[in-house]
């Protein structure tokens, strides 16, 4: 059961306060999505620390049920 | 379970560049694992590629190793890198190939 896009978001943005994420349907299946997330909590860490920050907001779904979400993160500039 | 965690990092410990995947270099068996591939081939590096749908007690015992829930999973000198996204990040900002080259496990000019 794939999740909705709006479900993702919200669990990133409940998860890391002032986050701001963009959701893309790669495939147009609402199945593969890109999401471009902005996280003020980025700052100073590295790549696999932001990724895993977020992978902890979706609470173990990453590689289950999101088994194709393309993941970009950054601080704010 | 440490017997698996044995298992991997003697593998991680043993290769210079190492990337689990889910099939092999020549025929990757999904997206992210071909993405990963092009990039370290596009980069000239050698590395290890270690078929995660052949071996279940690795597939599952990957993902505790390195807190890491995705497939595929790049380790450079013993050092866990990333996914693919992560890879695809670095690699487009000019660090992945400069990483593998202070690591001396890429050719110096690619």
């Amino acid at each position: 059961m794939p999740m909705a896009a709006e479900d993702i978001v919200s669990m990133i943005e409940t998860a890391l306060p002032g986050a701001t994420v963009e959701m893309r349907d790669l495939a147009g299946d609402n199945d593969h999505w890109a999401a471009k997330v902005t996280a003020p909590q980025f700052a100073g860490l590295s790549r696999v620390q932001q990724h895993k920050l977020v992978y902890e907001a979706l609470g173990g779904r990453m590689g289950g049920e999101l088994h194709a979400l393309q993941l970009t993160t950054q601080a704010p500039t | 379970m440490s017997d698996i965690n044995e298992r991997i990092s003697n593998i991680v410990g043993n290769n210079d560049v190492v990337l689990f995947m889910k099939g092999t270099p020549l025929f990757p068996q999904c997206g992210f694992s071909s993405r990963a591939v092009a990039i370290l081939d596009h980069c000239g590096v050698a590395y290890e590629g270690v078929d995660v749908l052949q071996d279940m007690d690795i597939r599952q015992g990957i993902k505790g190793y390195s807190d890491w829930p995705t497939i595929p999973q790049l380790y450079v000198k013993g050092e866990f890198v990333g996914g693919s996204d992560i890879m695809m990040e670095m690699f487009e900002a000019g660090e992945l190939q400069q990483m593998l080259s202070e690591k001396q496990v890429a050719k110096a000019d690619s």
